[in-house]
């Protein structure tokens, strides 16, 4: 490498890992202000370094709010529209894949068709059948019209394509049946893709905003990002607070992210397609 | 005999398999698809039944200043958000993939940790930092305009600033895509074009760009539908306002089915929305596959 291509490559460093300081001040930002005094905050004294560890606004955002209902509610409907929509998809791909039946390739067309249907354009229709079902304020209404998600069963398919007929044999000579094959096989030999759209699928529930707003209306039933806009109401201008709400609803997914970053990046790149 | 037999086993099978997601799909999708379109064509409060009305809700719409409004808006969202977004994301992974190990970790961290957020955490803390009086950010914008704004209500600023926040919230998830696009280009490529004696310019040009084009046609499109279908951020920064210059058609819906009880009305916006996205992913699509031909 020559030394004019070194100085390049470490200006380059440095301005894109810039770039990205400056891109989370944002967060940054909110953590600075969450550990403020109320009163710190709105001064003409509070520069852009941290000055003060105040834990008083975490405290309050945990004891005198309902986020821990919040929580509860998030981590239980997320991790419920996860499994289901991962084992659901699995087993319709599975037979998409490797079985054939009539209407086979009807249900694919649909399955793919309804990948172009917006959700929101649903909600009014949605929200009339949970209050026919009786489902409105509960978690069952929360969670079932987030079960439907097209892309997982297209993302399987083709994984399940690839899988090497000699890899059945084995298992159909033993009189193995499909359950066996999809569960003992398909799944195991899939447990990386399998990881990945759990990953998104879990992500895309937890932060779910419209429809968890329109079907629930008390506020022991909402979900983290819904109920943090609560906040603003209760509080008033009470921007420590109100940041240390945020952050507090942000930090299962944020550090989550952290721990699984190359799942969590993998996952996303698989599911959207631009590699297999 | 025992074929048969065997043929419908595999059958029913196939059909346990299939039966959960089915019976979901139809309760919660296929039938709230045959109802929007079918309480479009009603009075329908938001609960309860309601009369055909024919085309009514349609011709209502068409004559509706605000349905003009929101439209308009959202194609003004759409070109604030889609190619600028789009843009950016490709300068950055360009840059990013240029960094080696851990700095190029570092690096897509920074850039990708907001699109994890949700939605709320986000607006609350750009109205934090837009705030009138104390926003860490209103001294930038007095150093530009010579005064404080308040951008969520004010109508010339709100759209715009709508859309920065929502393109620093989503932008990562772009970068990643140009990320791995560019990863799937061979080096061999680059290696060969640099002994013709190619340029930097000339491996953009060249090498780069083309390859990358059915990448970018996917960030184009999925950016498209994506921000057609915009609610969230504009419900929670300025509810539409000031004097709906930040209303758009899901705000529409949301504040006639569920703040006006006009079930069939919203049925009729969702209908219209559910339709233009269709169409306009179909067109782009065919657009983009001819750009990419050339």
């Amino acid at each position: 490498m020559t030394r004019q291509t070194r100085f390049e490559n470490a200006a380059l460093t440095c301005i894109t890992v810039l770039a990205g300081l400056i891109w989370i001040f944002p967060l940054y930002w909110a953590f600075v202000t969450s550990l403020r005094t109320e009163s710190r905050v709105v001064s003409d004294q509070a520069g852009l370094l941290p000055d003060e560890v105040n834990t008083s606004s975490y405290v309050d955002a945990l004891f005198n709010t309902s986020l821990m209902d919040w929580y509860i509610n998030s981590i239980g409907t997320s991790v419920i529209i996860t499994v289901v929509v991962l084992l659901t998809g699995m087993m319709c791909a599975y037979a998409l894949s490797q079985m054939e039946f009539p209407g086979r390739k009807a249900l694919y067309l649909i399955v793919l068709a309804s990948f172009m249907v917006p959700a929101q354009a649903l909600v009014v229709p949605q929200f009339v059948l949970m209050n026919d079902l009786g489902l409105i304020n509960r978690w069952g209404g929360i969670i079932l019209p987030q079960l439907v998600v097209p892309v997982v069963i297209i993302v399987y398919k083709q994984f399940f394509d690839a899988v090497p007929k000699e890899m059945k044999e084995a298992v159909v000579l033993d009189g193995g049946g499909d359950y066996t094959l999809l569960f003992k096989v398909f799944l195991p030999l899939n447990w990386g893709i399998t990881t990945a759209l759990g990953i998104i699928t879990f992500i895309m529930s937890w932060n779910a905003f419209l429809w968890p707003f329109l079907v629930v209306t008390t506020e022991d039933m909402m979900t983290i990002p819904v109920g943090i806009t609560q906040v603003n109401d209760s509080f008033g201008v009470a921007y420590a607070r109100i940041m240390s709400v945020a952050l507090l609803a942000a930090a299962p997914v944020v550090i989550a992210y952290l721990i699984f970053q190359k799942r969590v990046t993998e996952a996303v790149m698989i599911s959207s397609g631009v590699k297999g | 005999m025992a074929m048969i037999r065997n043929r419908s086993r595999h059958r029913l099978v196939a059909l346990s398999l299939i039966l959960p997601f089915v019976a979901i799909f139809a309760l919660v999708f296929a039938y709230p698809v045959v109802e929007v379109v079918r309480m479009s064509f009603t009075n329908a409060p938001l609960i309860g039944g309601g009369e055909w009305v024919g085309f009514a809700n349609f011709e209502r719409l068409f004559s509706d200043r605000l349905f003009y409004t929101s439209l308009k808006n959202n194609g003004y969202f759409v070109l604030l958000t889609v190619v600028p977004t789009t843009a950016l994301a490709l300068v950055i992974a360009l840059a990013i993939s240029r960094l080696s190990g851990r700095m190029q970790a570092l690096a897509m961290v920074l850039f990708f940790t907001p699109y994890v957020l949700p939605v709320s955490v986000v607006t609350q803390i750009w109205s934090w930092m837009l705030d009138f009086q104390f926003g860490v950010l209103q001294p930038a914008i007095e150093a530009v305009t010579g005064k404080r704004v308040p951008v969520f209500k004010n109508p010339f600023w709100v759209m715009p600033s709508v859309a920065v926040v929502t393109i620093w919230w989503t932008n990562g998830f772009n970068v990643l895509l140009f990320i791995a696009g560019l990863r799937n280009i061979p080096e061999e490529l680059y290696e060969a074009a640099k002994l013709d004696g190619a340029t930097r310019g000339q491996l953009f040009l060249r090498v780069t760009w083309p390859l990358l084009w059915p990448v970018t046609a996917l960030v184009l499109t999925l950016q498209l539908i994506l921000q057609l279908k915009i609610f969230d951020q504009i419900y929670l920064l300025s509810e539409g306002g000031p004097f709906n210059s930040s209303y758009v058609l899901l705000l529409m819906v949301y504040r006639e089915a569920f703040q006006l009880n006009n079930g069939g009305y919203a049925a009729a916006i969702s209908l219209v929305l559910f339709l233009l996205i269709v169409v306009i992913s179909i067109l782009q699509f065919q657009v983009l596959r001819i750009g990419g031909k050339k």
